[in-house]
């Protein structure tokens, strides 16, 4: 083997090199890290004693912890519910050869290119109490309209679904629209051959169809939500009180306001198995039904 | 084809009409907004179009408004992020391209595993890696830096840029690679004369992601930096919250539709381009 040889076959690996340590490093070693720290009984400062799982059986009986668990699970649901049923339908709208379909599609998704703060910022002051859509309502004729939700606080994880779904829903359709427009034709021109009617297609045949693409979807808006913390930030600030906060909010403040890195890393890798526990049978029941379709 | 307007076809286009105005209506609300006074604003309500337009409000956000203790407007945070996504966007979307083309032409033994490997940085929740990465950042005195913030988006964002090359990159015929080598071209060669003259597509589909990423972060501004190097995002939150007497809605709006600017016009140019991104970035290969 020559010197070129042994030159042109460590070459790709060192082009790797860089990446890979760095993933090893500040992905990997810094889970390790973090993990660690959760163990023990760091404040302000890390300290490297062990000291079992105290931070856990902390963060479960801290009251805080479970309103940003509540509102995970609240605003999770309805956040994919919503964007899901939404994306879907618009997609299917816009798959009956509408006129000017690019322009809608346009319209549908500029939401994606901005910020959390940004669509935060801008629903903040749309929903505001005394200003925004109640006092449109009230111009209007409707004087007993009340619209409280941002300083309500059994109210305001609601208006971060609204944002949020308004954000997010076209992405979905974009995806869906995708998928749609993947499907055969010729199948779909056999069953209406032999008398299917629209609904019955899009329940028998398209839909199916798209499990692939439903799964995606569904992987996606969960990341988004397990991880939102921005939108929240720009709405509500996880307020009033901490009525609305989130367990990325929980891990700011308490890792980075409160000095309690400790209890902070323990809520860092809750987070962590939360992905980790609704990503892996998705993305299972992804690569099935991508084999089964195949 | 039929062209009279049959009653289905009416609901099909007044449904997507008021989906057209739900998506639009935040914008709308934000641009007339920035152009009122704020007696008009009182006055007036959320979708009243601006009786006389004003540019004040966008004047005081861009340059006098006040975010916490300072009051220059967004115009210094501005130019930090944009000092940070340039180099940000280039080094990882470079260091993609690379990676890319090893994990499509260049394989060795585990190299799969390697990829997958990898491609676990772009699930993680950031906030497990927070907390070291701040001690880390502070060992090396890039804490509140716009080189630290460069560093944390290339090491975080490169999983991505690596998958959207290395997914693009596999669809170029091995042959290709191929019949390059028996000619006696290297690594660095092929890659110039073969692989790069056709990535046009990938690399705007991946600058455009990185792009909008890395402008639109907020986890990573308001954890890594404080006060000189902090970017649009935390300005932009900064400078909402922040109460000195009268709540300023049209500043506000102002200083949102300054902090969207770039992406939005990223995506008029390049809408193609920027779904293409978020649909590869979605549906794996």
């Amino acid at each position: 083997m020559s010197l070129k040889d042994i030159f042109e076959k460590t070459i790709p690996k060192l082009v790797l090199g860089p990446t890979l340590l760095a993933s090893l490093l500040f992905v990997y070693g810094f889970i390790l890290l973090t993990g660690y720290i959760s163990l023990t009984e760091s404040r302000m400062m890390p300290t490297f004693e062990f000291s079992g799982l105290g931070q856990y059986v902390d963060l479960f009986d801290n009251e805080r912890w479970w309103t940003s668990l509540t509102n995970l699970g609240i605003f999770g649901t309805l956040f994919i519910g919503f964007s899901v049923a939404i994306g879907l339908f618009l997609a299917i709208l816009l798959d009956q050869k509408i006129r000017a379909e690019g322009a809608l599609r346009a319209v549908y998704l500029y939401p994606m290119a901005l910020s959390f703060i940004v669509t935060g910022t801008a629903w903040k002051w749309m929903l505001n109490p005394s200003l925004g859509l109640e006092k449109v309502m009230h111009d209007w004729g409707w004087t007993a309209f009340h619209f409280d939700w941002l300083v309500n606080p059994d109210m305001a994880i609601y208006t971060v679904v609204i944002a949020g779904v308004w954000q997010s829903s076209g992405f979905v359709m974009a995806l869906f629209l995708a998928g749609l427009r993947g499907i055969d034709d010729d199948i779909i021109k056999a069953a209406q051959v032999d008398g299917a009617s629209l609904p019955t297609i899009y329940r028998r045949i398209v839909i199916p169809a798209m499990r692939p693409v439903f799964f995606s979807v569904l992987l996606i808006l969960s990341h988004i939500a397990i991880k939102s913390f921005d939108l929240v930030i720009a709405l509500t600030a996880g307020g009033p009180g901490n009525a609305s906060s989130v367990p990325a909010i929980f891990m700011y403040q308490f890792s980075f306001t409160r000095g309690q890195l400790g209890l902070g890393s323990a809520s860092a890798m809750m987070m962590l198995a939360t992905i980790v526990a609704v990503l892996v049978p998705l993305m299972y029941l992804e690569a099935r039904s991508n084999k089964a379709m195949r | 084809m039929n062209h009279t307007l049959k009653p289905g076809r009416i609901v099909l286009y007044l449904l997507l009409g008021l989906f057209f105005l739900y998506y639009i209506a935040p914008l709308y609300v934000m641009l007339s907004t920035s152009f009122k006074s704020l007696d008009e604003i009182r006055s007036g309500n959320l979708l009243s179009l601006p009786q006389a337009v004003s540019f004040d409000a966008w004047r005081r956000a861009w340059s006098s408004a006040c975010t916490g203790t300072t009051c220059e407007g967004l115009q210094p945070y501005f130019w930090n992020s944009i000092k940070m996504v340039i180099p940000a966007v280039a080094i990882s979307t470079l260091v993609g391209a690379f990676n890319g083309y090893v994990f499509a032409h260049w394989r060795f033994r585990h190299s799969e595993i390697l990829f997958t490997a990898l491609l676990v940085g772009c699930f993680i929740p950031f906030q497990v890696v927070l907390l070291p990465m701040a001690g880390l950042l502070g060992k090396f005195g890039l804490a509140n830096t716009t080189a630290g913030l460069v560093f944390v988006h290339v090491v975080y964002g490169t999983a991505f840029t690596t998958l959207f090359f290395r997914n693009y990159y596999v669809g170029v015929p091995e042959e290709l690679i191929k019949a390059a080598r028996i000619d006696g071209a290297g690594f660095f060669l092929i890659f110039r004369k073969v692989v790069l003259p056709i990535s046009g597509p990938i690399f705007v589909v991946c600058v455009i992601w990185q792009f909008t990423q890395i402008w639109n972060d907020f986890l990573f501004g308001v954890v890594f930096a404080s006060g000189e190097a902090q970017p649009i995002t935390v300005g932009l939150n900064n400078l909402v919250n922040t109460s000195t007497g009268v709540k300023e809605h049209n500043v506000n709006m102002a200083a949102a539709i300054i902090a969207a600017l770039p992406t939005l016009l990223v995506y008029l140019v390049a809408g193609r381009y920027f779904v293409r991104g978020l649909t590869a970035g979605a549906v794996k290969g």
